[in-house]
């Protein structure tokens, strides 16, 4: 059975409060998920309490500020701070989202922080995508060409088939959708989620691949495309504004053509 | 520790080929529904308070006959689709989840054929 309660080592504990404020001006406190492979036990949540007269407007300059100044063993991945490379993803107020696009501003009382829905959990806010990026691997992420092309000739495409792609180009495998997911969080081993679906649209949709029978093939199944329901979480928390739900009707509406 | 690849277990036994089928006769079934059930409760409806002479004679008229046994088939082959769908999505245990589908498959051909029969005993006894 799909399991619908936390296995007993998952549950998780009340843990520290951090709180040496003098005077401040915007108290806010932040309540994050905090798990160390090191130590093991329990998961715990530890409460932040910073001053954010002195804090960036972004979740993520917060998580910085108490990593800086307060605890430096807090541990989740960040890069690029503007919502391009997908690395800060995680569950902000109930939300999947990017914590460097998330503004603080727009969360009322205290914020909770945990790391992604669903997967296993390497340390704090850092889950283990390595699955997901296999199962990105498995749709061929890459063009598929048969056409025998000189080599000092590019591939054209028109402005028309290339609007095609926009909505598509623009996912940054952050996760977010795919760990929103019922059906993936119950069939995730072979369920291929909703950012794998889109981006495997992405290519099918490619007016310059040839492979797009053979990559329908592939999804043509009850488990890898199928167990998506409609349910739109992933159109819902998409932190870029896509839409992985329709990319995923559009991929069934091919097969229903093709038959 | 783990030898075998994620992509190996991803890539498995291939793609079924398949679930576009379900897909659409699950479409198929639940647009039918909407029509079909409308008369249906516009009718119960219509049939409250009334004795149960009236009720056999609805039942018997031929058109009543051939929409109460579409509605049944339409309705059944529908909460197959839904069954299933909800037994693939929650029972993860092979050997529970083959007990549980075939078990429902029968209960359902079961229900189906007695509630087929009643209305045809109706409709055609005397």
């Amino acid at each position: 059975m799909a399991k619908f309660t936390l296995p007993p080592h998952s549950v998780i504990q009340k843990g520290h409060t951090v709180n040496h404020l003098d005077n401040p001006q915007h108290p806010k406190k932040f309540i994050i998920y905090r798990w160390d492979p090191n130590t093991g036990g329990q998961p715990r949540t530890d409460t932040y309490e910073i001053d954010l007269a002195h804090c960036g407007p972004m979740v993520l300059d917060a998580l910085l500020k108490i990593k800086n100044e307060i605890d430096s063993t807090l541990t989740f991945r960040r890069s690029c701070r503007e919502g391009i490379c997908g690395s800060c993803a995680m569950n902000i107020d109930g939300t999947n989202t990017l914590a460097c696009t998330k503004a603080i501003a727009d969360i009322k009382g205290p914020v909770k922080i945990y790391p992604l829905p669903h997967l296993e959990i390497m340390r704090d806010l850092v889950p283990d995508l390595t699955y997901f990026y296999s199962q990105y691997a498995s749709i061929k992420p890459w063009i598929q060409v048969h056409t025998a092309l000189p080599p000092d000739h590019e591939m054209l495409q028109s402005k028309q088939d290339r609007a095609k792609l926009d909505g598509l180009y623009e996912c940054i495998l952050c996760a977010c959708c795919s760990t929103s997911c019922p059906s993936y969080w119950w069939n995730g081993d072979r369920y291929l989620g909703p950012a794998i679906l889109l981006q495997a649209y992405r290519w099918i949709m490619d007016s310059r691949d040839e492979d797009t029978g053979e990559r329908l093939d592939n999804l043509e199944d009850p488990f890898r495309l199928y167990r998506c329901h409609t349910i739109m979480n992933c159109t819902n928390t998409c932190p870029k504004g896509l839409n992985p739900a329709k990319a995923i009707a559009e991929i069934k509406k091919m097969l229903v053509q093709r038959r | 520790m783990r030898l075998r690849s994620h992509l190996a277990k991803i890539r498995g036994l291939g793609s079924a080929r398949a679930g576009t089928e379900e897909f659409i006769s699950q479409r198929l079934t639940a647009i039918a529904l909407i029509p079909l059930l409308l008369w249906f409760v516009t009718a119960l409806i219509s049939l409250a308070g009334a004795d149960y002479d009236t009720a056999v004679e609805w039942i018997r008229r031929p058109v009543v006959t051939t929409f109460l046994i579409l509605l049944i088939l339409v309705l059944f082959h529908h909460a197959h689709s839904g069954l299933r769908e909800v037994l693939e999505d929650y029972i993860h245990h092979e050997i529970i989840k083959t007990i549980a589908m075939v078990s429902m498959k029968f209960l359902i051909i079961t229900i189906t054929v007695g509630s087929v029969l009643a209305i045809l005993r109706i409709a055609l006894g005397n």
